[in-house]
């Protein structure tokens, strides 16, 4: 029964809870269970169990008196690291902020537990959101559900590599991501489950720790597209909060799912056939199209010239607005302090403890970029090329209604590998970054094993705003590749 | 090509304020010039009469009534304070 319940999606436990096959008591704790037996995994940095076991109760006194909030209500999910939740410890990751207590809630988990939802704990994530493998955080790296593989442990991706852990191994329904550069749709790649990246503005970045304000988007992490979109509405919406949340209306997102993608017009964009490109990759990616042409979608080639330079821009620009948002972590008001003589060597002191590798070469980096005599060369040329890679966009959606790339260039890799030189593992997101800096919205859809048994997602890039296009296409392509794999144990 | 030697590095880290051990300085400047030189590549994309993006959506800032609505939450503003004094955040001296 336990089994049973830690493997159903959001969409059948909704259904159950309201027909009365069991609590939401009864599904919180077989997570629970589920997570004390999987801490090796090290998925979760803090862990609420009793908090969760209330929140599930009030659900299930909510439903004994006929009320319900919603599709959510009862519904075990997990949160990454990087959402303040008041009362209960936000790390990021980073030993900077490993006694930091927000007094207050980020707007997304603020709505989702107005929706019911239950929290299990907070999960892993590269810290500051900063890396694609998970393995930069203070409190250790995670391991993918899916290894070991010849003896070695795997990443599950990232940054928000716990979250795309535990909904792998079945120890929470959804989770919340947040996607910079690809830190949703990689991880979902690297552990076989679906990640929506929406348009920048669709989610409010109120009280999520921000690392590059421009690119920086909340999402959903689940095992079905149809979760996806369920998570999704109670996520997303105008916040007053956030001056950069649209004010725009938040369509039904499951409804979209059903649409079907008769006379879709996809494109495939043909400088995503990059030099060396795995040959397993680009088989799935041509059965990708092959999926949706008999789904009845019509596709066509399209190009996006600047694509090879968008890394290149992504990291002028992310460590840009990374040195000036992490530049209030000096030990003054809150996180760790390290004392010093002066009140510099206090602040340098502090920011030299507390800061882990990447994220000082990253400070160091963007310090670099926006110092006098370089703001142009870098930071503005690099703005410049941004406008182009969008415009790029702009110009294939006049011809085709969403775009199919692989979403990684590879399956998920042993910890440790990719780690002598830090350009090899920027790579990682060449296929998802471009998508970032236009701000668009980008699904990750498992469909289908690489040669070594590992999954491999498939992206579908939209219009912004258009997240039901792509949820629409990403459920017929989820039905066509019928991607029914799971870790072993699971 | 640019190239950043130990010394820059060092000035860099302290802009940055950032404490960075002498002995992780050459490490560092090798590192940080390999980041460079690739992201250089930039210089070939003729971006003559193109205007840098600034915002990511079309958007106008939407505007508030200028009125208070916030505030009076002293304790929960102290609550993280490494060295809270009275009502005040607590610093090394700064004035002699």
């Amino acid at each position: 029964m336990t089994d049973a319940l830690t493997s159903l999606t959001i969409a059948a436990a909704r259904d159950a809870l309201a027909g009365g096959k069991f609590s939401a008591v009864e599904l919180t704790e077989a997570h629970l269970q589920a997570m004390g037996g999987a801490s090796g995994l090290n998925a979760f940095i803090t862990t609420t169990p009793e908090a969760a076991l209330v929140g599930a109760a009030e659900a299930d006194a909510r439903r004994a008196k006929g009320e319900t909030r919603g599709p959510l209500d009862g519904i075990p999910l997990a949160i990454k690291d990087l959402f303040c939740t008041e009362g209960v410890r936000t790390s990021a990751g980073s030993h900077i902020l490993d006694n930091f207590v927000p007094p207050y809630e980020s707007t997304v988990t603020g709505k989702l537990r107005a929706a019911g939802a239950v929290m299990l704990g907070k999960t892993n994530l590269d810290e500051f959101a900063m890396g694609s493998s998970n393995t930069t955080s203070w409190f250790g790296p995670v391991k993918n559900p899916w290894g070991p593989q010849d003896g070695k442990d795997l990443v599950p991706g990232g940054s928000s590599g716990g979250s795309a852990a535990a909904v792998a191994g079945r120890l929470c329904l959804g989770a919340t991501g947040t996607d910079t550069g690809g830190s949703i749709r990689q991880p979902a790649s690297f552990c076989g489950i679906v990640g929506i990246k929406p348009t920048y503005g669709r989610c409010s970045r109120w009280g999520i720790v921000a690392f590059a304000s421009s690119l920086d988007q909340a999402g959903p992490m689940t095992r079905s597209v149809r979760d996806a979109a369920i998570m999704l509405a109670a996520m997303a919406g105008h916040d007053p909060k956030d001056s950069t949340s649209a004010p725009v209306a938040v369509p039904d997102f499951e409804a979209a799912t059903g649409r079907g993608i008769r006379g879709l017009k996809v494109g495939i964009p043909r400088e995503y056939r990059i030099d060396g490109m795995a040959a397993e990759i680009d088989a799935l990616w041509r059965q990708g199209e092959a999926w949706l042409r008999e789904g009845g979608a019509e596709i066509c080639e399209v190009s996006l010239p600047h694509t090879r330079y968008a890394l290149a821009t992504y990291y002028i620009i992310a460590p840009a607005e990374a040195s000036s948002n992490l530049a209030r972590y000096d030990g003054v008001r809150f996180g760790l302090r390290v004392p010093g003589e002066t009140l510099d060597e206090m602040y340098m002191n502090t920011r030299g403890e507390g800061f882990g590798a990447e994220v000082r070469r990253r400070i160091l980096i963007g310090t670099y970029v926006l110092s006098a005599g370089y703001y142009d060369a870098y930071y503005l040329k690099a703005q410049k090329v941004r406008s182009l890679i969008a415009r790029d966009f702009a110009e294939a959606f006049e011809t085709v209604d969403v775009i199919l790339t692989p979403t990684a260039p590879s399956d998920a890799f042993a910890i440790g590998e990719n780690t002598d030189d830090p350009v090899t593992m920027y790579l990682n997101d060449v296929f998802t970054v471009p998508t970032s800096l236009a701000g668009l919205p980008g699904i990750s859809v498992p469909a289908g094993l690489s040669a070594r048994g590992l999954p491999l997602g498939l992206q579908l890039v939209g219009r912004p705003f258009d997240e039901e296009t792509v949820l629409s296409a990403a459920a017929a392509m989820e039905s066509a590749a019928g991607f029914d794999a799971a870790p072993s144990g699971c | 090509m640019s190239s950043l030697d130990s010394a820059t590095v060092k000035t860099i880290a302290y802009l940055a304020r950032l404490r960075i051990d002498d002995a992780q300085c050459d490490a560092l400047a090798a590192e940080l010039s390999g980041i460079l030189q690739w992201i250089e590549q930039l210089r070939e994309v003729d971006t003559e009469g193109v205007a840098p993006m600034t915002s990511v959506a079309a958007m106008t800032l939407a505007r508030r009534p200028d009125v208070v609505n916030d505030g009076s939450s002293l304790g929960a503003v102290l609550s993280n304070a490494p060295v809270p004094v009275d009502d005040y955040y607590a610093v090394p001296k700064v004035v002699e």
